[in-house]
């Protein structure tokens, strides 16, 4: 955003002042989230930079926290038998079961999501689809109303139909939070669809199923699956209703991570949001390839 | 030509007969317009059809327990359930003082409902309109047994409390399953001894405030948001493509980050010992025990929601701002408009779509927030969400928790239509 020439002294200084205070909101925006990796790497139990630390000292650096989530639950950690060690770990450290289920549960609620939502989508971007405003209305409204509204309604809902405690149950209410994602970002692949495709497929003889697979799906393919990725981070990040509708001993992720924060905060949890910021890097760094791919296809030359 | 199919895409018309007036028939023989009218049907079907499952899913999944919800606010059968006798009885003299019969009725279902151990329940129902009956109803019910008539002496020997109206009205007002006193206690309204509907005493009113703080913070918030946001949004929508998709990172990266390891970020950043302290103490700003206390109070509840939201607010922005033709604002200072007014009378206007539609998103999450507050608001920074899962969880007041939330989702719902009015919901966008 280069100045025009014509620009008076006050003008330039006013945009170094500008640009100043662009740096400012995006160090706001960014910093918390790094803040928290090296801080994750503390030998000692605080949330702070030791003077060690600040200097850059080896010795105020350590994996502890990083072992603690394999260790914390394991009945015992100190086994010398490697394999033994492992087994351990996988079938008892507090945090890996919580990491289980919470793969469990996403996935099954992103396959939902994403399945009902993409058929639903290429309903809601036909035409002719009738009521279209007031159901897609419908169908986004899990975005919009509080998280803690829903929950209310399922744990009065589960607890009469005896879902309360079920993964079922919680990956139902999970699938329902991630269908809006879907639909909004499967409808804005699907806008400016040119739909004498279909009907040339169909003109050659498709039938309606290969038209789906062989033209359609390779088109909207990017956008389900970012609403997909939308769905799965919704449900690994969604703690209120696991909260209000999970049995004692289903611990998820957010599930874990919230206990934590409310009663024993330790630098454990600043590893597991060190793990979950790597992730949501890698997730993004997903999403930005799909959208070149997407406008690639769509011969959107940026 | 005999041999085509009945397809209704058929495109090849024909008159019937060479009958000038007739209807315009398609090739099989029918009128046009019917055909047409039965292929749209059917496209209209089909569209629907392939919405459907997902529609159904998100009724029985979503809307019924809402709806359910909803019914709980305003149903509560607790009491009519567990002392049926004397709910009878009060709802047929609807006005009148309790006679001897009542009494008898009442000593009956007490020690029923102590029989089939729903006392409990019943107590904690009258004792949600008039604090400090919860014994009145455990310790009567436990000595029902030796009570003689005449029953009504017999009460207020065995409790004094028997004798207060306010007792009977609460009892009248729970005879009935369908109520609206949850409604009205959500709103600090209740019911004085005569059942007409009064305010609550100044010092009980605390839900009209919590609203107020949850609206005033969130607008609060709103306006950070726009301010932190308008900035940034600007300069992303002015760079070439290149830079701003790389800084766009800035924006999506927190966006994409679970909402619990941002909130804790802000635990870590603000607390007491924390990095921010830290920092000021070093520069000398502040000496080391006047440490500032920004976490657990409406600081940490506004400091972290706007970080949160700020993505909320830029996205739209962004989307808009890309679509203003710099040329307007060339234009207008070719004119001789100065930059400021350049800006504020040309560029500005031109955002207000991007504004309203940002500022409607964030304002419209704000307001259910609960997470955030919950983990950093201390008592200071709570909002109506943190009461509604109090109410669940630890006061069991159900129907109350489900009154406020009842408000609530009336106020989201108004807020969401206008969205739809103004933005509409297609254009909703992520990343």
């Amino acid at each position: 955003m280069a100045l025009p020439p014509y620009a008076s002294p006050l003008e330039r200084l006013w945009h170094r002042v500008y640009l100043v205070i662009c740096a400012a909101i995006f160090l706001f925006l960014i910093a918390p989230i790094l803040i928290i990796i090296p801080l994750s790497f503390n030998a000692e139990p605080y949330f702070t930079f030791t003077d060690k630390m600040l200097s850059l000292d080896p010795a105020g650096f350590s994996l502890r926290w990083y072992r603690t989530l394999l260790t914390f639950g394991m009945i015992n950690p100190d086994n010398p038998d490697t394999w033994a060690w492992w087994r351990d770990v996988w079938e008892n450290a507090k945090w890996v079961q919580a990491a289980k289920n919470s793969i469990i549960i996403g996935f099954f609620s992103t396959l939902l999501a994403t399945v009902l939502g993409t058929v639903a989508a290429l309903g809601l971007s036909r035409p002719e689809m009738p009521w279209r405003r007031l159901i897609m209305a419908i169908l986004i409204s899990p975005m919009i109303v509080p998280i803690i509204i829903v929950a209310t309604g399922l744990f009065f809902f589960y607890s009469m139909t005896g879902l309360a405690g079920s993964y079922l149950g919680i990956i139902l209410a999970h699938a329902t939070l991630g269908i809006p994602f879907v639909i909004i970002t499967v409808t804005a692949t699907l806008v400016g669809f040119d739909h004498s495709l279909t009907r040339a497929a169909a003109s050659l003889g498709a039938s309606p199923a290969t038209t789906f697979f062989k033209v359609q799906m390779p088109l909207i393919m990017p956008g389900v699956i970012s609403g997909a990725l939308f769905a799965f981070v919704t449900s690994f990040d969604e703690v209120v209703v696991v909260l209000f509708v999970a049995a004692y001993d289903q611990q998820t992720i957010p599930r874990q991570m919230w206990n934590g924060i409310r009663e024993q905060i330790s630098p454990a949890i600043l590893a597991v949001a060190t793990i979950l910021v790597v992730i949501s890097i890698l997730l993004l760094t997903t999403i930005e390839l799909l959208r070149r791919r997407n406008e690639r296809l769509r011969g959107i030359e940026a | 030509m005999s041999q085509v199919p009945a397809d209704p895409h058929a495109a090849v018309v024909t008159t019937a007969g060479g009958v000038e007036d007739g209807p315009i028939l398609t090739v099989d023989g029918q009128p046009l317009d019917e055909a047409l009218a039965r292929a749209g049907r059917r496209a209209r079907w089909r569209a629907f059809l392939l919405v459907l499952p997902l529609l159904v899913f998100v009724l029985v999944t979503f809307i019924t327990p809402i709806g359910q919800m909803l019914h709980r606010a305003i149903y509560n059968p607790t009491f009519s359930q567990n002392m049926p006798r004397i709910s009878a009885w009060l709802k047929a003299h609807p006005d009148d003082p309790p006679t001897e019969e009542a009494y008898a009725l009442l000593i009956e279902d007490l020690k029923e409902a102590r029989k089939n151990k729903t006392i409990g329940a019943v107590a904690t129902r009258i004792n949600y309109d008039v604090p400090g009956t919860r014994s009145l109803f455990t310790s009567t019910a436990r000595k029902a047994r030796r009570l003689k008539p005449p029953f009504g002496e017999a009460l207020l020997k065995a409790n004094r409390k028997w004798g207060d109206p306010r007792v009977w009205t609460a009892m009248r007002q729970a005879a009935h399953a369908y109520t609206i006193d949850f409604l009205l206690n959500a709103l600090d309204f209740t019911r004085d001894a005569g059942g007409d509907i009064v305010r609550v005493e100044p010092e009980r009113q605390i839900y009209g405030k919590l609203f107020l703080r949850t609206l005033v913070l969130s607008l609060v918030i709103t306006g950070l948001t726009l301010v932190l946001g308008f900035p940034i949004a600007h300069l992303l929508a002015n760079l070439p493509l290149r830079y701003s998709n790389l800084l766009m990172i800035f924006v999506l990266l927190p966006f994409w980050t679970s909402l619990l390891v941002r909130t804790t970020s802000w635990i870590v950043l603000l607390q007491t010992n924390g990095v921010v302290n830290d920092i000021l103490v070093w520069l000398g700003l502040i000496r080391d025990d006047q440490r500032l206390q920004m976490i657990f109070n409406q600081t940490g509840t506004v400091v972290a929601m706007t970080h949160i939201l700020l993505p909320f607010m830029v996205l739209p922005l962004y989307s808009v701002m890309r679509t203003i033709d710099p040329s307007y604002v060339r234009a207008a200072r070719s004119l001789g408009a100065t930059s400021w007014t350049a800006f504020r009378r040309i560029y500005l206007p031109q955002t207000v779509p991007g504004i309203g539609a940002g500022a409607l998103l964030v304002f419209i999450l704000a307001v259910g927030y609960y997470i955030t507050p919950a983990l950093v608001g201390g008592s200071s920074g709570q909002l109506i969400s943190n009461m509604i899962a109090f109410h669940m969880q630890k006061s069991l007041n159900w129907s109350l928790a489900a009154a406020l939330a009842s408000l609530l989702l009336g106020g989201v719902l108004i807020l969401y239509w206008l969205y739809d009015r103004l933005v509409g919901i297609d254009n909703l966008k992520l990343g």
